[in-house]
């Protein structure tokens, strides 16, 4: 896709589809143990990833979080090598070496996700000012969740692309937990008001629905592409789904079941559904479907690495480690 | 011959990679005005998008740097206090580090880090007086200490054109130092190639970074009684352990000064590698901070935990007695 050319209502629906039968599909396999060390769902937040990567060019970057399967799949990465990746073999994106939690996609713009709160922020502002030294007109989107706007890096990172006017979307996804805590128990203030500190223009977006996601994100990214630095987008949703398949199991009380059916309600699978014709969606649903299928069985028929190859890229340069046995 | 300082060899290193490379940026605290020296010019030179002079936001530049590493520059970091490693170890050691595997090496991160002023500088007390240059060693991040002002500049450069994260420690105890060097023979040091500053045939003096002076005038000292051959690693890891091997074939007994705290510092690593797979007659030993030292604010207080001469000295004498 190309800037000006965002996608018809067929296309955000068919990323929502992706992500969300993706999830699914990555839930039974770490029940099955193919998936080892299991994953943090982003279920009931497809919108977000949906909507973002829609109002961005293929050159483009994104930097995302521990909850990052949707960003990785909207902003481009193949499924099948996704969920080789998750199965840790050697077709995965990252060779099997990242997993779920440090899935990275260069080719795609996808700087990798960062499995600690919020330590991608500044990641993304550095890659987002390198662009722009470059001469390019190249933007940078960080995602990070509720949890991270409590971390002193991110907000020293506020800080910095702020007064660098650094071409950087910044989105928040409040999915209304970081683990157990509400926002309420872990955040005074407000997200927006924390850009506000630092001058940054911000807005709350309905994070359920991929068109209003769309619509924000486009408006932020055309401020970065003309030298109007960043924008914070807070996307309220909801998280449907485990902090982390561990919950399945574990079974912590932190929400009710009827908390949960409220926050279920909405879904951003059935809002986008219903602008597109029965037709249109029961053809998206079967493609799909059919994907996702093969990716799993790509995945399944994928080899695992040689353990002789387990320290493989350590070093760019090439440098080998010493042997921990001799 | 000109005479090149430690500071002035860092300076010139640094200003050479940003002539020849546009890639090569520098992020700081007050590196316009340069209150180390290390960065003096560079602002005026290169103009103030290649010279970022930072807010006090240590973690925040060091991941920026990370990702505009990704995104094809060249950074180097100035941190003006040691210390202020242990405030970023996250972003190096669990970050910038990390990348190039986690990814399967679809990045690089050639990011060099510079400590001009690294361990005590006689009375900057518990926060500013730390040289922790085996916690790198310990994670696997490059980590190079010059101990003169020729190695300060081929370092340097070496660091600066490595494809990987490399810190580079400048010991406050060899900013001083001056030496005779033709410039235009200044050359990139490779990682991990050591050197012997004296060479000789009863002991190997491992010296790291400024202790290297230490151990040069406690040879001359034993001269009459013990030849003490002086070597100077310059990278911390990789190390040139065969380059070690090779001393140890000659000498046999081995004594290492270190300016890291005892336990898990660089020298344990050394005295252990040594002892596992080398020709030694008589058992390492090791000159070291001691264990878990906070250098503390009176000058004989902390002069009390550095390794001296005299304890280098002794360790030497116990060596070759012993074998």
């Amino acid at each position: 896709m190309t800037a000006g050319q965002a996608p018809g209502a067929a296309g955000l629906y068919r990323t929502v589809a992706l992500i969300r039968g993706f999830e699914q599909r990555a839930v039974q396999l770490v029940r099955d143990g193919v998936i080892r060390g299991g994953i943090h769902p982003c279920t009931g937040q497809e919108a977000v990833a949906a909507g973002t990567c829609a109002a961005l060019r293929p050159d483009d970057v994104i930097t995302s979080t521990h909850r990052g399967h949707g960003h990785v799949l909207a902003k481009g990465a193949e499924p099948a090598r996704m969920m080789a990746e998750l199965a840790g073999r050697t077709t995965g994106l990252n060779q099997g070496r990242g997993g779920s939690m440090h899935a990275a996609d260069f080719a795609a713009g996808v700087l990798g996700a960062d499995a600690i709160v919020g330590a991608a922020v500044p990641i993304a502002a550095g890659a987002a000012w390198a662009m722009r030294q470059a001469g390019s007109d190249r933007v940078a989107l960080a995602y990070f969740g509720d949890g991270a706007v409590s971390q002193g890096v991110v907000l020293e990172s506020f800080n910095l692309a702020a007064l660098w006017r650094v071409p950087v979307v910044l989105v928040c996804e409040n999915n209304g937990f970081a683990t157990s805590m509400r926002p309420a128990d872990t955040m005074a203030g407000t997200v927006l008001a924390r850009a506000a500190a630092f001058g940054i223009p911000a807005a709350t977006v309905d994070g359920m629905d991929p068109q209003a996601v769309l619509d924000a994100t486009a408006q932020a990214v055309e401020r970065a592409r003309w030298g109007g630095g960043p924008t914070l987008l807070e996307c309220v949703t909801y998280r449907f789904d485990a902090h982390h398949t561990w919950e399945h199991t574990a079974r912590p009380r932190y929400r009710t079941a009827e908390e949960v059916a409220a926050g279920t309600a909405r879904d951003p699978l059935e809002i986008q559904g219903a602008r597109i014709p029965a037709a249109t969606r029961e053809a998206v649903d079967a493609e799909v479907a059919a994907l996702l299928d093969e990716a799993v069985r790509f995945a399944l028929d994928s080899p695992h690495p040689d353990p002789a190859t387990a320290l493989d890229h350590l070093y760019a340069s090439g440098l080998r480690a010493r042997a921990g046995a001799l | 011959m000109p005479k090149l300082s430690y500071l002035k060899a860092l300076n010139r290193a640094i200003g050479d990679e940003m002539e020849r490379d546009p890639a090569v940026c520098v992020l700081g605290e007050d590196i316009g005005v340069a209150v180390t020296y290390a960065t003096a010019g560079l602002l005026r030179r290169f103009g103030p998008d290649r010279v970022l002079d930072t807010p006090i936001s240590e973690q925040a530049f060091t991941s920026f740097a990370t990702g505009a590493a990704m995104a094809g520059m060249r950074p180097l970091i100035e941190f003006q206090i040691p210390a202020l490693l242990f405030l970023v170890f996250e972003q190096i050691a669990n970050q910038a580090h990390k990348f190039s595997l986690m990814t399967g090496g679809q990045t690089r991160i050639p990011v060099t880090y510079l400590l001009p002023g690294s361990g005590s500088r006689d009375s900057w007390a518990g926060q500013h007086s730390d040289h922790p240059y085996s916690l790198f060693a310990h994670v696997g991040v490059k980590t190079a200490v010059p101990a003169t002002a020729a190695d300060a500049y081929g370092l340097l450069v070496t660091a600066i054109r490595d494809d990987d994260p490399v810190v580079v420690f400048a010991p406050s105890g060899a900013l001083g130092l001056r030496e005779d060097v033709d410039l235009g023979g200044l050359a990139p040091v490779p990682l991990g190639s050591s050197r012997i500053h004296r060479a000789g045939s009863d002991v190997t003096v491992v010296a790291v970074g400024h202790l290297v002076q230490d151990a040069l005038a406690v040879a001359e000292e034993l001269a009459g009684s013990v030849s003490v051959e002086v070597f100077d690693p310059r990278s911390l890891y990789p190390f040139d352990w065969a380059g070690l091997a090779a001393s140890l074939d000659r000498t046999g007994r081995l004594v290492v000064v270190d300016d890291s705290n005892r336990s898990c510092g660089i020298g344990a690593e050394i005295v252990a590698t040594a002892a596992e797979e080398m020709r030694l007659v008589a058992p390492p030993r090791r000159v070291t901070r001691p264990d878990g030292a906070v250098l503390p604010f009176a000058r004989d207080l902390d002069l009390a935990c550095q390794p001296t001469r005299s304890q280098l000295r002794a360790a030497v004498e116990k060596s070759v007695g012993a074998g």
